[in-house]
């Protein structure tokens, strides 16, 4: 079996400094929350919908409440409160509010026991909807089987929902495992998530709890005619992060993209925002069953992948410790790594086979998210294919748990159909083809492997032991992460965190926390 | 025949050979593969030959094929728009800039409107760059301001005027239904009616840029894959020395 010589030693240091850069947020955990996460916990007691222009409820509520000075208690409580006054459902409550003919602030705040009337049954209801969903998962598994490994993962993108249904349903059938929905270009920057079905979007479709819906349903018709459970997966990233989580997890979402650090680094989202959201989404996620997804991907697509696969190792290794904070287990971590080696260096393989190897052996519980050849893919479709036989040969020696399907026509435009049937039958080959190659072979002790791996691992570990010690605030100002610079109090969004008040109350998290032992 | 005219080579001269690939909306029997060989010859090919079909489900199919044009192309009719300017490195540039314009460029860079994608203006422009050709801002020549993505029309021509910039570099890497025609189109109008356009150089780039896509929605230059930043600071350096 193939198999690294890591050494031990710096595979400790690297948790022990990881767990010390996210060890350090429980004043922000703690002690804050977002516009975001408050209308995450109004979606969790059933407002959903939209007003005439396109506003969703959730967000007219929790602005109501921001312009009132009125959030740091928690949206849970106002809400619950006007329904105890006037007798009305959560939903009746934000629609009043929308209609101009309620100020939530202007009724006088029951007692504690009283709201918690209110509440206590609303969590149950959702909560235990959101468990049954998971169970369902977890029966459909069990009758069909479990997911292939590598898993197959495809994505569809055509900006239109019920078109997007199509091409999933003939990638379902030709194989595929994982249906990802790529999310509209525009929308991780949306401080709201669009409502009802969408069949307008750019470089993807917008995601909405709706179209979540429209999505898993033809999914679940395709893996009854299939006998084998296809699984959905979306964004939960950008400035709705908690919110997508929420909705992934009422629809039956089976994975999330959902990385500590992304929004930050390439969307340029404000740092405490992010990892204030993250905290809840991933708590979500964890609670649902939902299997995370990172995004290391992206420091190799921007980086040469030799002189920074440290970076991906690190945030790796710091994704892995925000995620165990949140109660995810590491069975449901899909960590992040990517192929994307210069072709034309001699060796490229062999370099790559070093860093997929670490990356599966740092974490060998973690379904680790295999990304394909982007940045060498280009209009030479036939060269692409190529390369991406090269990576499904690496993804199945190397036993990485989601194999993120390459497609020859990446450099081009959002796949279509037949590109998608291609990379399906390139991933097939290869994965029968060396099934079992891994158990005939070894690593010499002393072999280049062996060296590059740990030589990548000592470069993470350092790396993150300056990070520990700087802060990891302090060193994405320095631009550490990704050569790239973001000051604490930069980027997008950061108005929609606050401080909460000593009453503050989140039921749902709450809850959560306390059957996730956290 | 005429010998500047030149046809597709499979493997004789003049043998107009050519590999075809596209899906149907067919089944993956011998009705799709006669609907598929149809097509081709109503599209003008002839010896049409279907030598793959693959079942895409769903009631689509998959058709490989070989057919033979007999469409030649003059090559004394053929008129092409390239950048034409020699491209130099970068202590080159900043060695050309030093000594034709005594002072430094000033490049204001997006990704417009909906593009979220700052891969290309990235590679363009950050310190770093791609493939070991460093981006404008590491270039002394250049004053190089990266506003990053979904920078709207109007914002990138404020700071574009605010910067008194010599050039305005806009990135579109997403194509879905010609989105990025519209936006660029969009950012010319802008330009224009602001009295912008003659003010400084407008140039774009994505991997479905060509120079003359550029040149016809009204840029001064288009780049597209392949494009380095020393491409785009050469080019940049000497038109507006000529100038």
């Amino acid at each position: 079996m193939l198999k690294l010589e890591l050494n031990q030693e710096l595979v400790s240091r690297s948790r022990i400094a990881a767990q010390q850069i996210t060890g350090a947020f429980s004043w922000l955990f703690d002690g804050y929350s977002s516009v975001s996460i408050e209308r995450t916990v109004l979606r969790l007691m059933g407002i959903d919908g939209a007003i005439k222009g396109g506003e969703p409820l959730p967000n007219v509520v929790v602005d109501h409440l921001k312009a009132k000075s009125a959030l740091n208690k928690g949206a849970a409580v106002w809400v619950a409160n006007a329904m105890l006054a006037k007798g009305l459902s959560a939903q009746e409550v934000a629609e009043q509010v929308a209609g101009h003919s309620l100020c939530l602030t202007d009724l006088p705040l029951a007692s504690a026991e009283q709201l918690l009337s209110i509440l206590n049954p609303l969590t149950k209801t959702m909560l235990s909807h959101i468990r049954k969903q998971k169970q369902k998962r977890e029966a459909m598994f069990a009758k069909y089987g479990e997911r292939r490994k590598p898993a197959i993962y495809v994505i569809v993108a055509t900006g239109n929902i019920h078109e997007d249904v199509t091409q999933a349903r003939a990638a379902a059938r030709e194989g595929a495992d994982i249906i990802a929905v790529i999310r509209s270009t525009a929308q991780s920057l949306l401080d709201y998530v669009p409502y009802g079905a969408t069949t307008v979007g750019f470089g993807g479709t917008y995601a909405t709890q709706e179209n979540f819906r429209i999505m898993r349903a033809a999914l679940d018709e395709v893996s009854a005619e299939e006998k084998r459970y296809i699984s959905l997966t979306n964004y939960a990233s950008g400035l709705c992060m908690p919110e997508i989580a929420v909705m992934g997890a009422i629809e039956r979402l089976d994975l999330m993209l959902n990385d500590a650090m992304y929004g930050i680094l390439f969307r340029d989202i404000n740092p405490k925002r992010t990892l204030l959201d993250q905290y809840f989404a991933r708590m979500i996620n964890a609670y649902a069953g939902i299997e995370i997804q990172t995004g290391e991907d992206n420091y190799l697509t921007t980086s040469d992948a030799i002189d920074k696969a440290f970076t991906v190792t690190a945030s790796q290794l710091i994704n892995e410790s925000f995620a165990l904070i949140s109660g995810i287990k590491p069975d449901k971590m899909g960590l992040g790594h990517a192929y994307e080696i210069d072709p034309e260096l001699e060796n490229s393989f062999v370099y790559e086979l070093a860093h997929a190897l670490l990356t599966k052996e740092l974490f060998p519980n973690a379904p680790i998210k295999y990304m394909p050849p982007t940045k060498f893919a280009s209009g030479n479709i036939f060269k692409t294919h190529l390369m991406d036989a090269m990576f499904n040969f690496m993804g199945q020696l190397t036993g990485q748990g989601v194999q993120l399907l390459g497609m020859m026509t990446e450099a081009i435009h959002t796949p279509h159909l037949a590109d998608r049937s291609l990379a399906i039958e390139n991933a097939q080959y290869l994965f029968k083809a060396v099934k079992d190659l891994n158990q005939s072979l070894c690593l010499a002790p002393d072999s280049f492997v062996n060296q590059r791996a740990n030589e990548v691992l000592k470069q993470a570990v350092d790396f993150l032991e300056r990070v520990a010690e700087d802060g990891l605030f302090s060193a994405m100002a320095k631009g550490e992460f990704a050569e790239i610079k973001r000051p604490e109090n930069g980027g997008k969004g950061l108005d929609g965190v606050f401080l909460c008040d000593k009453d503050y109350y989140n039921p749902f998290m709450q809850q959560m926390k306390q059957e996730l032992g956290l | 025949m005429n010998k500047n005219i030149i046809r597709p080579y499979g493997d004789t001269l003049n043998d107009g050979k050519m590999q075809l690939s596209f899906s149907l909306p067919v089944s993956a029997d011998a009705f799709g593969k006669e609907a598929a060989r149809m097509l081709l010859l109503q599209m003008g090919f002839e010896d049409a030959e279907i030598t793959g079909m693959r079942d895409l489900r769903e009631g689509f199919t998959h058709f490989i094929a070989y057919a033979v044009t007999s469409t030649g192309i003059d090559t004394d009719k053929i008129k092409v728009k390239v950048v034409e300017t020699p491209v130099m490195d970068m202590e080159a540039t900043d060695e050309y800039i030093s000594e034709h314009l005594s002072r430094q460029i000033t490049v204001v860079g997006a990704c417009i409107e909906s593009d979220a994608h700052t891969v290309g203006i990235d590679a363009i422009m950050n310190m770093k760059g791609f493939n070991h050709r460093y981006g404008l801002e590491r270039y002394h020549g250049f004053n190089a301001i990266n506003m990053g993505a979904q920078v709207p029309c109007e914002e990138l021509l404020a700071r574009a005027r605010a910067e008194q910039a010599d050039v305005i570099l806009v990135s579109q890497v997403v194509t879905q239904k010609n989105i990025h025609i519209k936006n660029l189109t969009k950012l010319i109008e802008l330009a224009e009616a602001e009295g912008l356009r003659d003010k400084m150089l407008f140039i774009c780039g994505g991997p479905r840029i060509s120079h003359e896509l550029a040149i016809e929605l009204g840029y001064d230059a288009g780049f597209g894959t392949g494009t380095y930043s020393t491409d785009v600071a050469s080019f940049i350096a000497i038109t507006l020395a000529k100038n």
